[in-house]
């Protein structure tokens, strides 16, 4: 396993100003914490490619706002990233974008230094719950700029939406996922609006008009469908791709494969080992060793990920991992959600139907304590 | 360390809740030199975590002291606390009863409050002299002499000299040990008569056995000496016999009448010596016992199980430990469908429930389940045979019963004037017949009710403090039975019954009660996979459901840049979150779900 190429995902911690529901590390973008931030970060990504001495299939800057850095910055942290860890051509390269803070030439020149997908924070297209979800930029602006990085060169674009956002109603789902096919994108995130705690919302949960748990149901299922509908193929609990265009930085996670990532609380899964940096920036500059987060990949870890995607648990996929395919207690329980529709079965295994996604949580833990003796022991293992 | 009886006092001291007992205490002991200033730890006289927290006593608790007097004469002060609840009333008459004086403790800026008075009339009534002290004078809301009025007017006890003090920084406290020395009556008594020592508490020592507290009335009792107790009836030989000092026990060659001490002699069970009986010589017995003795008698039953099956030896260790200490608390096996092996228990009142759960899960670390409280009730079948139920689950088919008796209660609650039409509306809610009303003083009622006892156990208290700001006290004794029309209401999860959740209720509030506990139910039991309805039924006919909806949304949406450590903490969270569950048939119960039933007005 060690000789195949890696996911490299780098953080890029900088905001314009805090989303109030976003709890992602991040922090003031000055031209000079920029600066520094790039130097460094350049310094550590060829240092990690010589400790390593891996080479990545995928890489991924991802934020914060990878895209506030400005193309020059971009391009100094890609090129040097590609030249270490020998990323080709055929690579699948992303930034992270927000609309209505870059200009035209932005992409041309990020397409130039090899990037090759772009995935935009759209979130809606309703200006009304853009601006209740905190968010600085338009809908023009959104279309503008799917426009202008199709125009660079970026024919695998994805678009991020948000569900079940204050002020969402089905309607304005549906016009937001029919902006997405209008606007050319490859891909679609959309995520259900969490409420994390260190954030504005969580602080002020209390006035927030949210769907309540049926009215955020019925809007994850519809956003299924209509995308569905739209040519966009659920893969996994939140992503949608026409096909082909599947992220692939992202199926490495949940393939349980290995990836490596730099960057104040970037995570990562390499040699068996789970690892990441902590949230403070002064302890990345500085050069503080990740913090350990113990042995990964065990059949618990893998069978959670693996069904969060639309391909699920096979048991050619078990035994190529395991030497065992799927243990037999847990097929029998996911028989049991069958009748509900919330899991259906595959040609050597199962899956979580959208239905069943929207309880994934409840089914996984189901599913896996049906597992026996192994994982039961890990489980009192780490809980003590 | 021996005085003449006359210069030997016994007192207690009571107070409301918070009014400064336990810390009045602690500077006594200070001044009499009773425990070197490094091993003074608060409140010393408290020793159960529990108490201290609760700020009540539950255990009495007695310390022999040496005070020098400004008369230049020693003297040697017995101080009994008290425990502080109507649960343990029969153990507080018991201390009194050892006693010739009691210090009353009031806040200066509270003034009298409920067991203020409740304490002070029991104190009375045992024939004490009363020594009120106003304390807390150091707060900046006192009002020491609006106080001393009121002690005057409500109490009617002469409060002229009562000392004002504040014992948390010791100011004026000597004063208050010059009029114990003044004030309280030295001990009477015929040291030459049959040996007479009234029990007032008793512990297991695990070397020593049962250790009784005693206060010698009569005669004298030495090491060898061979004791009966009069009601329980045991003989033994004192193996020891001495003064429960500040630090510790201190040997002596004898107790003599007037004394307060404590006496082992390898009595293997607590319940050979229990509070309120008589020891007397086995050769040379007394005639009549001292007066007052009644056998604890639990009242109030519920199953106890551990959340965690596996921890059923654990708990009946725990029980047995619990039980070398208190006679009071009664236990035998049962088991339930829905929770397995447990514990039927018997309490004095709920309050000692509570004691008991809390001790079971603090001291011994368990983790419980307790269903609904139980009185005994008293069926008659149609075929004439008779029986007694404290627990639901035996509760006969409503066709097999010709006669249902519950057992009933005269309530005494005393309250300012005020609130009396409020304490009559909930004694009528309570199904209480009214008996009488006496006005105590121009201000305070003393409102007379007989009271079903499950309406007590069924949170009496609190819904008395809240409809009388916490301003009235209750105080209550068992008088028989009555005729009554009983239901047994059981509760359905999913179509199947869960028998720890059946109570046995009167026929007129069953419907409320089902009503209310059903509501609950749907609050605490989360959204589950399945639809769940809850059901209450009497006999098989439902009169109130609710439905806990299935779940339609768990999902953690992001797993994003590869962190799945927030995934896998939240599925370890729902993992002991199952773990703190009960599976009822396909349904998950929460075990709060068992406890909130048991407080439906919260």
């Amino acid at each position: 396993m060690s000789s195949g190429g890696i996911g490299l995902y780098l953080h890029v911690p900088f905001c314009a100003g805090k989303c109030p529901y976003c709890d992602f590390y991040s922090v003031r973008a000055t031209e000079a914490a920029m600066d520094d931030y790039t130097d460094c970060l350049v310094r550590r990504v060829r240092e990690a490619a010589e400790r390593t001495g891996r080479r990545a299939d995928t890489l991924y800057l991802g934020g914060g706002t990878p895209s506030l850095l400005g193309a020059a910055r971009l391009c100094r942290i890609l090129g040097a990233a590609r030249e270490s860890f020998s990323i080709g051509e055929s690579a699948e390269v992303t930034v992270e974008a927000n609309p209505g803070e870059l200009s035209a030439g932005f992409f041309r020149e990020i397409r130039a230094a090899g990037a090759n997908r772009v995935s935009l924070g759209v979130q809606s297209t309703d200006d009304g719950e853009l601006r209740l979800l905190g968010r600085r930029h338009t809908a023009r602006d959104a279309a503008r700029a799917a426009e202008d990085a199709r125009e660079a060169g970026f024919a695998n674009l994805s678009l991020d939406l948000m569900l079940a956002v204050q002020g969402q109603t089905p309607q304005s789902l549906a016009r937001s996922v029919e902006f997405c096919a209008r606007a050319g994108a490859a891909h679609v995130s959309a995520y259900l609006l969490q409420i994390e705690p260190r954030t504005a919302y969580w602080k002020n949960r209390a006035q927030l008009r949210l769907p309540d748990e049926d009215g955020a149901a019925r809007l994850y299922l519809l956003a299924c469908s209509e995308l569905e509908k739209r040519g966009f193929r659920q893969y996994e609990i939140s992503n949608f791709a026409r096909p082909g265009f599947e992220g692939r930085h992202n199926l490495n996670y949940w393939r349980c494969g290995e990836y490596l990532g730099l960057g104040p609380s970037a995570h990562s899964f390499l040699d068996g080992k789970r690892f990441h940096f902590p949230r403070g920036m002064a302890a990345f500059l500085r050069g503080d060793p990740p913090e350990q987060d113990g042995p990964g990949g065990d059949f618990e870890e893998y069978a959670m990920l693996k069904l969060r995607l639309a391909e699920g648990l096979s048991d050619a996929g078990c035994r190529a991992r395991f030497g065992h395919p799927i243990p037999e207690p847990m097929k029998r329980a996911a028989r049991r959600y069958g009748p509900n529709g919330w899991v259906a079965p595959t040609a050597d295994g199962f899956r979580l139907t959208p239905a069943g996604f929207l309880l994934s949580d409840a089914l996984t833990v189901e599913l896996l304590q049906a597992e026996p003796a192994r994982t039961a022991r890990r489980s009192v293992r780490s809980g003590s | 360390m021996t005085v003449p009886r006359k210069n030997i006092r016994n007192f207690c001291i009571i107070a409301h809740i918070d009014h400064g007992k336990s810390t009045l205490a602690d500077r006594i002991l200070e001044l009499t030199d009773s425990v070197p200033l490094r091993e003074m730890e608060d409140q010393i006289l408290d020793d159960m975590d529990l108490e201290r927290e609760r700020g009540i006593t539950i255990k009495a608790h007695a310390v022999t002291l040496l005070y020098h007097a400004k008369d230049g004469q020693d003297y040697i002060f017995n101080l009994i606390d008290t425990p502080g609840h109507v649960d343990f009333n029969y153990e507080v008459s018991r201390s009194l009863a050892a006693c010739e004086g009691a210090v009353l403790v009031v806040d200066a800026s509270q003034g009298i409050e409920a067991q203020t008075l409740a304490n002070a009339y029991l104190a009375l009534d045992a024939g004490l002299e009363i020594l009120p002290v106003i304390n807390k004078i150091d707060l900046p809301s006192a009002q020491p002499e609006r106080v001393r009025k009121e002690i005057e007017d409500v109490l009617g006890i002469p409060a002229g000299d009562a000392p004002c003090v504040s014992a948390k920084l010791g100011t004026n406290v000597g004063d208050v040990m010059e009029q114990i020395v003044r004030d309280v009556p030295p001990p009477q008594g015929d040291e030459e008569a049959p040996l007479r020592a009234l029990i007032f508490d008793s512990y297991y020592d695990a070397y020593k056995g049962a250790v009784a507290h005693v206060r010698v009335k009569d005669g004298c009792v030495r090491p060898g000496d061979a004791i009966r107790m009069m009601s329980a009836g045991g003989e033994f030989t004192v193996a020891e016999c001495g003064y429960m000092r500040a630090t510790g026990f201190e040997p002596a060659p004898l107790l003599r009448a007037g004394e307060v001490g404590v006496l082992s002699a390898s009595i293997k069970d607590v319940r050979e010596a229990r509070v309120g009986d008589t020891v007397t010589l086995a050769l040379r017995p007394a005639k009549e016992p001292l007066p007052g003795y009644r056998p604890a008698r639990p009242v109030v039953f519920c199953g106890v199980y551990p959340a965690d099956g596996a921890k059923y030896p654990d708990l009946r260790d725990a029980l047995e430990k619990l039980q070398l200490n208190d006679a009071a608390l009664s236990f035998g096996p049962e088991t339930s469908a829905a929770l397995g092996f447990g514990f039927r228990c018997g309490f004095l009142g709920l309050l000692h429930m509570e004691v008991v759960q809390e001790r079971l899960e603090r001291e011994y670390g368990l983790d419980l389940i307790m269903t609904a409280p139980s009185v005994v009730y008293r069926i008659r079948r149609t075929d004439g045979t008779t029986a007694e139920i404290d627990n639901p689950t035996n509760y006969p088919d409503p066709s097999q019963i010709a006669e249902a008796d519950e057992p009933v209660a005269d309530a005494h609650i005393y309250a300012p004037k005020e609130f009396v039409g409020g304490v009559m509306e909930l004694c009528q809610d309570r199904r209480g017949e009214f008996l009488g009303m006496d006005y105590l003083d121009a201000g305070r009622v003393d409102v007379h009710y007989e009271l079903p006892l499950n309406e007590i156990v069924y949170d009496f208290f609190d819904a008395l403090k809240s409809r009388t700001r916490g301003y009235a006290s209750f105080d209550y004794e068992l008088t028989g039975y009555r005729k009554s029309s009983l239901v047994k209401l059981d509760i359905l999860l999913n179509g199947q019954p869960v028998d720890a959740l059946s109570f046995i209720i009167h026929s007129d509030k069953a419907y409320a009660r089902a009503r209310r506990m059903v509501e609950k139910l749907r609050e605490k039991i989360p959204r589950q996979l399945f639809e769940v309805p809850i059901q209450a039924c009497i006999g098989g006919r439902v009169i109130a459901r609710e439905t806990v909806k299935a779940l339609r949304k768990d999902v953690l949406a992001k797993c994003y840049g590869g962190d799945i450590s927030r995934k896998k903490k939240l599925l370890e969270k729902q993992k002991e979150g199952k773990k703190r569950m009960r599976q009822l048939g396909t349904v998950e119960v929460p075990q709060e779900a068992f406890l909130s039933v048991l407080k439906l007005d919260e």
